[in-house]
């Protein structure tokens, strides 16, 4: 049976509603903190899914964005709960815990750092792409490890979860509520970037740069646009992770995050719209149903990941709707 | 001033040489007819001309050195190619694949689908799913929408049924009669080049031997560098 791709969508916004509520009503915070979790995991994918899935490069990279987010906002939380000065050259400031100037800078940052890589990593392509966003992910890695000043390899904890005005960002229930609204908004600007010029350019990119050149588009500003959008988009994703945690750690910019977004994105379908969703809650379901019975849930992750390359190309999205994924 | 100047124009695939000096020049509004018998360099020529090769000697589009430019400046320029084997977007639609390239200018979403009706009919349907004979008129339809000066048209009815070839031709009368847009011809009918075009260009292994109008192209001359 064929589902159609816009029930698919309602259905798993509903779902997402519906399960925090349902734990809302059973008092079962840690559910709430799961699809939170599941939630901004989805946002991140969804910032990946621009380049990977409509511009079809593989960036091996992207937790750079996710780390720079998560550092974002536990820098300038830490200053402001602290009451120390944080210097920025000739720019000083107490931080804020004021969560919308936090997305702000994480998005801000993110992107300047995405237009950074992008314009040396863009040069590339194929394998080269992969080993130099990698390699981008490794240098600022190593480099947060080694930062001492904001926890190194230990890295910071923030006391209390920033302030959003009008809720309580420690009530499990009403900081979902925010990751939800941020993800349906990132999704809604998502759907509106695929049908768009600019989406439609990006995607002609993917399928022949040569071709799209000769009708008059620019792959190389093109692909930077959306690796740049793609980085501020993870890059909010990552401030939201932070604080769901009130703990940022180098292990944000690891490979293994930057591998994990990638996964998500292939189980739920490369280059739709509710595939990095639809990726995000299995994962975090395998990851905590599989991760209670056993700590080798990851060879199970494996076996789904193998069957969904080998039998379902298009995902799980493509499965239900029986279309392929983008060819990346 | 000739619209596009080509003079002695020399290209490389790697190590060994394709265009050992080809001469043509189209004017605004001028059909011209780049004839040759297979592997003789027309295809290498059209990617020289829009840059998808590099190449030496005088290229120039109204007046400016298109040396200078990567492929997609080229495009925007006013130089719109129909590749052989027509390549287009096969994941997006056909709206899509037209919206995609658009330039401001007369020609439309409208407009094409005025000029291919079976376009309009197929708006929404992927690329990929296309016939051979659509697959081309949305080809051409994709290089017109970004509103060209100069069309190139590159085996544009090649393994197609006798009759979507001449809707084909049809449409590049109409382009003629209709539009100002100067339109560069490769093809294997002598026939229909003949009674479309303006002027005919004759490659031999890379290099230009005959140029003139069309209608002093001799049966002796075809047959000798064409083969037909």
């Amino acid at each position: 049976m064929r589902v159609n791709e816009h029930a698919i969508t309602a259905a798993v916004i509903l779902g997402l509603i519906a399960l925090p509520v349902w734990a809302l009503i059973m008092d079962e915070p840690f559910t709430i903190t799961l699809v939170t979790r599941a939630v901004i995991l989805a946002l991140a994918a969804v910032g990946l899914n621009i380049v990977l899935g409509i511009g079809g490069l593989v960036s091996f990279g992207h937790a750079v964005f996710f780390g720079i987010g998560g550092y974002a906002m536990g820098i300038l939380a830490y200053h402001a709960q602290t009451y120390t000065t944080l210097e920025l050259g000739m720019l000083s400031t107490g931080g804020t815990k004021f969560m919308p100037v936090i997305w702000l800078v994480a998005m801000v940052v993110s992107a300047f750092v995405a237009g950074c890589i992008g314009l040396l990593s863009l040069r590339t392509s194929g394998v080269y792409f992969i080993m130099i966003t990698l390699a981008f992910g490794q240098m600022f890695y190593y480099f947060a490890i080694s930062w001492a000043q904001y926890g190194g390899e230990d890295g910071l904890s923030i006391y209390i979860r920033n302030d959003f005005p009008g809720l309580n960002t420690l009530v499990p229930i009403q900081f979902f509520a925010i990751c939800l609204a941020l993800l349906c908004l990132v999704l809604f600007l998502m759907a509106r970037l695929q049908s768009s010029v600019f989406g439609l350019a990006l995607n002609a990119t993917r399928q022949s740069a040569i071709r799209a050149e000769t009708v008059g588009l620019n792959p190389m500003r093109l692909r930077l646009l959306a690796f740049v959008l793609s980085g501020a988009v993870t890059g909010l994703a990552g401030a939201l992770f932070a604080d769901l945690n009130r703990f940022v750690s180098p292990t944000m910019f690891s490979w293994q995050l930057s591998g994990e977004l990638i996964v998500l994105i292939i189980i739920g379908g490369v280059g739709r719209l509710m595939g990095p969703v639809i990726g995000a809650c299995v994962f975090v379901t395998l990851e905590h149903v599989l991760g209670g019975l056993t700590e080798f849930w990851h060879i199970y992750l494996g076996v789904i990941l193998l069957c969904i390359v080998l039998f379902a190309r298009g995902g799980i999205v493509g499965l239900l709707t029986g279309k392929e994924g983008a060819h990346v | 001033m000739s619209l596009l100047q080509v003079q002695n124009l020399c290209a490389h695939y790697g190590s060994s040489q394709a265009l050992f000096g080809v001469d043509l020049a189209l004017s605004e509004g001028e059909v011209t007819a780049l004839m040759g018998r297979n592997g003789m360099g027309k295809s290498t020529t059209v990617k020289a001309i829009c840059r998808m090769i590099p190449s030496t000697g005088t290229l120039t589009l109204n007046g400016q050195d298109l040396h200078a430019w990567p492929s997609h400046k080229v495009a925007r320029a006013g130089v719109g190619l129909v590749p052989e084997g027509r390549r287009c977007f096969a994941d997006l639609t056909v709206t899509e694949n037209l919206i995609a390239a658009a330039r401001p200018g007369d020609w439309t979403l409208k407009t094409v689908s005025a000029l291919f009706p079976r376009l309009g009919e197929r708006a929404g349907q992927r690329a990929a799913s296309l016939s051979g004979g659509e697959q081309q008129m949305l080809a051409i339809g994709r290089a017109l929408m970004t509103n060209p000066r100069l069309l190139i048209l590159d085996e544009a009815t090649e393994g197609l049924a006798p009759l979507i070839r001449q809707e084909i031709w049809a449409a590049v009368r109409r382009l003629k009669t209709d539009t100002g847009v100067a339109i560069l011809l490769i093809d294997k009918s002598l026939k229909e080049l003949s009674s479309v075009s303006d002027h005919a260009v004759i490659l031999e292994r890379g290099k230009t031997v005959w140029s003139g109008p069309m209608d002093t192209l001799t049966r002796e001359t075809s047959e000798r560098f064409v083969g037909v």
